[in-house]
């Protein structure tokens, strides 16, 4: 994928909307294309973690495996950010993420991430709030699920 | 009112701990309306209010959906067909369907709340000409805990109907969404302005609703849901199922949304 197409795929995406066009171009800059076919693990739980990913089209489920079994905890589809762990220096994946479609992904070095919000700091405070806002809405989601929200026995506890 | 002997005569394993019987209407059946529910009872045991889950088209049968979680409810969903239950009513304000002609219909349900919703969307697809869209979010806490699975799944092919499910947590065998039933919004095609919205599940659930249907610019006079007290008399006597100055048996379930938002629990996060 060139970078005009980069861009015109970033430019849909509600990640950046936010962002100055200038900041956007820097951001498609720093993005290849990638493919994931169904069932392909994407990033494993513990990986070092290296890439940040939007989804561009396809589902991602993130996946637990405790006590021998399974459990996907969230699903994620177009337009949603992936690895955001990648972001920080030093911290493994949380989760592990399938596809469970064919996804379509613009992927992100994390490192190279950092070192271009390093060098620009309206640019880093930009991404930075992208990600931030994208991580409020899954605590958020997290605490509801926690909740156990469909159980009237738990909420009149 | 007394209680009438009605016989069961088909019971349906939903989940784990919840079925769905019918029983014959007492008399043939005099119809009802979605949304309202009636007094079950089992003899020696007592008696709970549960939804009319069933057909409004088809009023000489009543469809109950019953998660067995105390004494009453647990007689119930033991019951066979051929035996007997007490049934009174039908009661209490239904769904204002026929107010809302002419608009998207989107119905956010969550666990055991799908029950007294699947009457509105029987209603609504016997009139299909008469509303717009019709858009379901459905959450349970896993797939083994969804009603009405296969008839979700016919009903997503139907023209001009979206159907999402979503549950808490699935296992490697569930392709579909994971997430609390508030992200499924982000995926349904509605146009909020000609829109009304059905909304039945715990409070705390249609708390989180209410907050994420006005965030995508609804306004709550276009929004109703049902609430759930503990009752006794079901007719507005005893005062057992008060809500503020409302009592649920009477004045509800069904309410407009704008009318009990300040009296739902509320849950801090
Ligand atoms: C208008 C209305 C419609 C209803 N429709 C339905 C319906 O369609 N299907 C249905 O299954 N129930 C429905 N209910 C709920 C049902 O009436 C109550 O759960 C009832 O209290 C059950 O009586 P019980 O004797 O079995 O349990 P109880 O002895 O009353 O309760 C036993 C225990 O379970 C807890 N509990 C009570 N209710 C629930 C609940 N709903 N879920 C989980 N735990 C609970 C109680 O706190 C208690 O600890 C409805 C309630 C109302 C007000
Ligand atoms: S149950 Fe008696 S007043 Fe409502």
């Amino acid at each position: 994928m060139k970078i005009p197409d980069v861009l015109e795929t970033l430019r849909h995406l509600p990640f950046v909307k936010n962002f100055e066009p200038d900041q956007i171009e820097k951001l498609a800059v720093l993005a290849h294309e990638g493919r994931f076919e169904r069932d392909q693990i994407i990033f494993r739980e513990g990986d070092a973690s290296s890439f940040f990913y939007l989804i561009v089209s396809g589902k991602v489920a993130l996946e637990v495996t405790a006590l021998g079994r399974t459990l996907r905890v969230q699903t994620l589809g177009d337009g949603e950010a992936l690895g955001w762990s990648s972001l920080l220096v030093s911290e493994g994946k949380h989760f592990q993420a399938r596809a469970l479609t064919a996804v379509r992904a613009l992927v992100f070095d994390g490192a190279r991430l950092r070192e271009a919000c390093e060098q620009d700091p309206a640019f880093g405070y930009r991404l930075m709030r992208a990600v931030f806002e994208v991580l409020a809405q899954r605590l958020q989601a997290m605490r509801i699920q926690l909740l156990d929200l469909y159980s009237p026995a738990s909420a009149r506890a | 009112m007394l209680p009438q002997a009605s016989r069961v005569i088909a019971v349906e394993r939903e989940t784990r701990d919840t079925f769905t019987f019918t029983v014959a209407a007492p008399g043939g059946g005099s119809g009802f309306a979605p949304g309202q529910f009636s007094m079950l009872s089992v003899f020696g045991v007592g008696e709970a209010p549960i939804s009319i889950s069933g057909d409004p088209g088809e009023p000489d049968r009543l469809v109950y959906t019953v998660r067995s979680v105390g004494p009453v409810t647990q007689a119930l969903v033991t019951r066979r067909p051929g035996e007997w239950i007490g049934v009174r009513g039908p009661f209490g304000a239904s769904w204002p369907l026929a107010a809302l002609r002419g608009k998207d219909i989107l119905i956010v349900a969550g666990g055991i709340g799908l029950a007294p919703l699947r009457p509105a969307v029987y209603y609504v697809l016997r009139r299909r000409g008469d509303y717009g869209r019709l858009v379901l979010l459905y959450g349970a806490r896993s797939p083994q805990d969804m009603l009405y699975r296969k008839q979700l799944s016919a009903w997503s092919y139907l023209p001009d109907t979206q159907i999402l499910t979503t549950v808490d947590y699935g296992g490697l065998s569930w392709r579909g969404h994971v997430g609390v039933v508030t992200t499924l919004f982000r995926y349904a095609r509605f146009d909020a302005q000609r829109t009304a919205a059905l909304v039945c599940g715990p409070e705390v659930m249609m708390r989180f609703v209410l907050r994420e249907l006005e965030t995508r610019g609804m306004a709550l006079s276009d929004v109703y849901v049902s609430m759930e007290r503990n009752m006794k008399c079901a007719v507005g006597f005893c005062g057992h199922c008060q809500l503020g100055p409302h009592f649920v048996c009477k004045d509800g379930p069904v309410f407009p949304a704008a009318r009990v938002k300040r009296l739902m629990e509320r849950y801090e996060l």
